[in-house]
């Protein structure tokens, strides 16, 4: 494929019919109201020239190069700002607007350094194409006068840099910031011929507010913003169309390559998730796929304490099957298991499932989507009927009140916070119900009316009281409720009892009954309610019992089965829907169907040869449990670092330590790995082929830039282990795979590498009763049949604060890493968060003696660890946050193995602690060792 | 507290609370329900060795789930 450029039609599309008729030269065309003259004609085939216009924003009619004139109307109006109008008749080419243009190139390439040959947007610089389409052939002014050519780049950025002396002033950078990516980092500073694009108040990008999500390079019409990559390797020369592996937003980017190397990352205009928009990871951060750390040769030992030996794929493969076999003969074929990881495929998870539970012959097969969002898939199940999100992310375009939980947008899943703050911009309302005050709470143009700033572990109460306010003040949408759902009855007794009133519950949660009654009337009254969540949510020792909370609410309000409502969890990862819908749950076959089914079993029994067990198998922390017990001896650890991202770290190794045989595939030696006895170099996204499905069920192509680095797909490797373990398993192409899987899976019945090159993407279910997929689910029914309410009492955790550890730690994500970090650690990414920090109040600060950069020890009842302070108001008295993108921090230290009652779900987001001084500012390089390390169990 | 208590014992306790709101049959019948969908075989050998062993440490419900899903005709899937 050569470079693929999507047509730039100048201003955006306006909905509705086509009814308006316009002549363009004499080509007739009919548009939307409210369509730009430029767009129909681009519409008509006819491309007016143009500098300040791109659709993807709206017009600015500054730079004058789109004039047109137009039949009965005086002078030349910019084809950009004129809409359409019934019976128009429009010249895009006339004598008069020829000259005029020549006239504007002309200024504009007076102040500009000719220097097309070696510039770097040589070939993609749309001044430069102006100036041919234009016929430019002189400029008549020199440069004796005032100029701008001297201006100083400024190279703060790791990943672009900013050329003002090419800049044209066009404002579509500043223009960008603000209207799609929401930031308004930039402004234009001076006036008239002083005028000048700055970050921030005259800062350099790196001190500004800019968040690098590249939508200023992505606009820049010459080299005035341009990526580094660019600068340093030259012009891409083709295009590859995939999809990112970092979030669960799933952005799809054009890879665009020199041979068959990755020049940059450009998002793709018309990716169902993203519609051409990029955060910092997706567009810039992928450096780690070439990183010097990748292992590319498979390598084994005997113990955990001996050095690696590099061995050929044979040897590696053959050694795998044999301990496992090995294991399985002295302790019982349910002795082995493995653990999938949402950073791969469909294809590959449901190979790796498909390896357990028919080579292995057992249903020890879990998903890392255990410790995120396995209380998603089993809350909406049951109320729902299934394990997914209700809407497609354009959706929230319509939504009149946006309610977040437990998520951070705009630093977990950036480009979906995007279209977000662009509803919110247009007049939506906001709910925020977080511990910690997140940037969406106050941002530019943007104000939450109603923080409810819980206590952290009372998401359950808080729910129960939105729900009081709506039963007892008459908010329940009783034709929604009396027509789809059932066992409202006796939900709303429950609901109704005075201990779940917000008054009742303020002395739990923390939240004032006044402000938790407003938020409720103000979901409940919308005529859109839309409720988003994350791990906030989940990762809880109530988190399933809160998705069900979540979703009683949505039904007792209405607020389900049209565009604009629903209930939508915000994936960590970016296949965390696929791995899960793959059938990587020990429960479940593809689909969320339970193993006992045995009608189901049968049909993978007939395809596959073997009998299934109806018995489901261990879970992540039920393979620990079971390992440190001895029942549990060999594990196949695929593409997950469970020795930094799981809880209790203590816990972990100890498991890790006892088991016989331990294998890794990953791209780097992990943590995991130091107890891996067998490591099996894996391939990064850009050697993938396959698909990915993020979190509105979108399933989207990923495809191989480049040839794996190691010599083999990681599909092929699993096969391989299969087939050397005696259960021979082989496909030709990734293709295959998911033909394999449409066959077993209704949902996915319709999904085939075809149909989606032929559609972009499709969302699931599609099948014969929707062959191009469901956007929106449960649209005149729920998938269970009726919508059933689930009464949601409120535990407290058992997680408490004490004298000894009287704070509560809770955990997130920064905007620039990426989960455990192996990936954005390895990219320029490092210079936004070079270490995890901790966030401590004022007050719990002071007391303690700690100032903003100290480094503190933080212990909890299970662990201890050390970390840099960071003084912070974000979070209330007597709660504490951190990441764990650093592994030298060992945030998971420190977290203990409570867990979500339905699921084991990790309680991550719960952690009594104490916070001590280790060692003021300045006095850190005395020591530095700060390791993570466990701490007996009391 | 988390890693005194064995796990299958802490954790059939935590199911049973979130079921309290159903009579305690209905709830134990619908705590060994989940027990026999998500729990593998030997966890649910070792949730029979507790019981056998004094069934020491469980709620009453806990305990009742217990016992049904340690029966030979346990509790159907659901």
């Amino acid at each position: 494929m050569s470079l693929l450029k999507e047509p730039d039609f100048g201003t955006p599309e306006r909905p509705g019919e086509a009814t308006v008729s316009v002549d363009v030269d004499g080509l007739s065309v009919a548009v939307p109201e409210g369509t730009s003259v430029m767009r129909a004609a681009a519409l008509a085939g006819v491309d007016i020239p143009k500098l300040c216009a791109t659709d993807s924003l709206e017009a600015f009619g500054s730079c004058r190069l789109c004039v047109v004139e137009i039949d009965g109307r005086r002078g030349t109006p910019a084809s950009c700002t004129t809409p359409v109008a019934d019976g128009m008749r429009v010249r895009t080419q006339t004598p008069k607007v020829a000259k005029l243009r020549q006239g504007v190139m002309e200024l504009y390439l007076s102040d500009h350094p000719l220097d097309c040959l070696t510039c770097p947007a040589n070939g993609d610089c749309e001044l430069q194409d102006m100036a041919g389409v234009v016929g430019l052939r002189q400029v008549r002014y020199g440069y004796e006068g005032e100029n701008h050519l001297d201006a100083e780049t400024d190279r703060s950025n790791p990943y672009f840099d900013f050329d003002p002396s090419k800049c044209i002033v066009c404002s579509r950078c500043v223009r960008a910031c603000g209207e799609v990516q929401g930031t308004f980092a930039l402004t234009i500073e001076g006036r008239g011929f002083d005028s000048k694009v700055s970050p921030g108040a005259g800062e350099l990008f790196m001190d500004s507010e800019c968040v690098s999500c590249g939508a200023c390079v992505q606009a820049c019409p010459t080299s005035t913003l341009q990526e580094r990559s660019v600068v340093e390797l030259g012009m891409p020369t083709r295009s590859v169309v995939t999809t990112c592996a970092y979030c669960g937003v799933g952005c799809s980017f054009k890879a665009e390559m020199r041979g068959d190397e990755l020049v940059r990352m450009v998002p793709y205009k018309d990716g169902g998730a993203n519609e051409g928009h990029s955060c910092v990871k997706g567009r810039f951060a992928f450096g780690y796929a070439s990183h010097p750390d990748r292992i590319l040769k498979p390598m084994v030992r005997d113990r955990i304490t001996d050095p690696w030996r590099e061995v050929g794929w044979d040897e590696a493969i053959s050694t795998v099957a044999t301990r496992m076999r090995g294991l399985q003969e002295r302790y019982g074929p349910g002795s082995i298991g493995a653990i999938s990881s949402s950073r791969c495929t469909n294809e590959e998870v449901f190979v790796v499932q498909k390896m357990v539970r028919a080579a292995f012959g057992n249903n020890n097969i879990d998903t890392c989507a255990r410790v995120c969002h396995s209380p998603t898939g089993y809350g909406l199940k049951q109320t729902f009927g299934e394990s997914a999100g209700t809407q497609d992310f354009r959706s929230v375009a319509q939504a009149d009140v946006i309610m977040v939980i437990g998520a951070n947008p705009t630093d977990g899943h950036p480009v979906f916070a995007s279209r977000m703050k662009r509803r919110l911009r247009e007049g939506a309302r906001l709910v925020v119900i977080d511990p910690r005050r997140i940037d969406l709470v106050r941002s530019p143009h943007i104000e939450a009316a109603h923080h409810l700033q819980l206590r952290p572990s009372t998401n359950v109460a808080v729910v129960n009281a939105m729900a009081h306010v709506v039963v007892t003040e008459g908010l329940v949408d009783r034709e929604f409720v009396d027509a789809r759902c059932e066992g409202f009855e006796e939900w709303e007794e429950f609901v109704a009892r005075p201990e779940n009133s917000p008054e009742a519950t303020e002395s739990v949660t923390g939240v004032p009954a006044g402000e938790l009654r407003a938020a409720a009337r103000l979901y409940a009254e919308a005529p859109n309610g839309a409720i988003y969540y994350g791990l906030g949510v989940t990762e809880h020792s109530q988190g399933s019992t809160m998705v069900m909370g979540m979703a009683n609410l949505a039904m007792a309000c209405g607020n389900l089965g049209r565009d604009g409502v629903g209930v939508n969890p915000l994936r960590g990862q970016n296949n965390v829907q696929g791995s899960c819908d793959m059938g990587s749950f020990p429960h479940e076959l593809t689909g969320y169907r339970h193993v006992s089914d045995d009608a189901v079993r049968t049909v993978f029994e007939e395809l596959w040869g073997r009998t299934l067990l109806s018995e489901p198998g261990l879970r992540i922390p039920n393979m620990f449990d079971a390992a440190i017990d001895g029942t549990f001896r060999g594990l196949f650890v695929h593409g997950e670092d469970i020795a930094q991202s799981d809880p209790n770290l203590q816990h972990v190794t100890a498991a890790l330590e006892s088991m016989e045989l331990v294998v890794v595939q990953d791209l780097f030696l992990n943590e995991t790995a130091k107890f891996a006895h067998v490591f099996l170099p894996g391939a990064s996204f850009l050697e993938k082929d396959g698909t990915f499905t993020n979190a509105e069920r979108r399933v989207n192509r990923v495809r191989s830039v480049m040839r794996p680095k190691a010599g083999k797909h990681e599909w092929e490797i699993v096969c391989d282990i299969a087939t050397a373990m005696g259960y021979p398993m082989s496909y030709d192409h990734p293709g295959q795979i998911m033909d394999e899987i449409a066959q077993v899976t209704p949902t996915f019945r319709g999904i085939s590498f075809e149909t989606l090159d032929k559609h972009g993407s499709i969302q699931w279910p599609c099948n014969e009763d929707a062959p191009e997929g469901t956007p929106t689910m449960h649209v005149d029914s729920f998938v269970r049949g009726k919508g059933r309410f689930v009464v949601t009492n409120y535990l407290p955790t058992n997680e408490r604060t004490t004298s000894r550890f009287p704070l509560v730690l809770t955990t997130g994500r920064i905007l620039s890493q990426y989960n455990v970090g192996a990936q954005t650690r390895r990219t320029g990414n490092v210079a936004w968060h070079p270490e995890d920090l901790l966030e401590l109040h004022p007050h719990d600060a002071e007391v303690r003696g700690v100032q903003d950069g100290d480094e503190v020890t933080l212990a909890s009842r299970v662990g201890k660890t050390t970390l840099r302070a960071q003084i912070s108001d974000r979070m209330p008295p007597g709660v504490v946050y951190t990441t764990f993108h650093h592994p030298v921090t060992g945030a998971n230290v420190v977290t203990t193995e409570n867990s979500d009652w339905a699921t084991n779900c990790p309680e991550y987001k719960v952690t009594a602690v104490q916070v001590g001084l280790a060692h003021p500012l300045g006095a850190r390089d005395a020591d530095p060792v700060r390791e993570g390390r466990p701490v007996g169990v009391e | 507290m988390a890693g005194t208590v064995p796990a299958e014992r802490r954790m059939v306790n935590e199911i049973a609370v979130a079921f309290q709101h159903l009579p305690e049959t209905e709830a134990a019948e619908a705590v060994a329900r989940h027990i026999r969908s998500f729990w593998d075989p030997r966890m649910r050998a070792r949730l029979a060795e507790f019981v056998a062993s004094g069934a020491e440490g469980f709620n009453p419900v806990a305990l009742a789930a217990a016992r049904i899903v340690t029966r030979p005709d346990g509790a159907a899937v659901g």
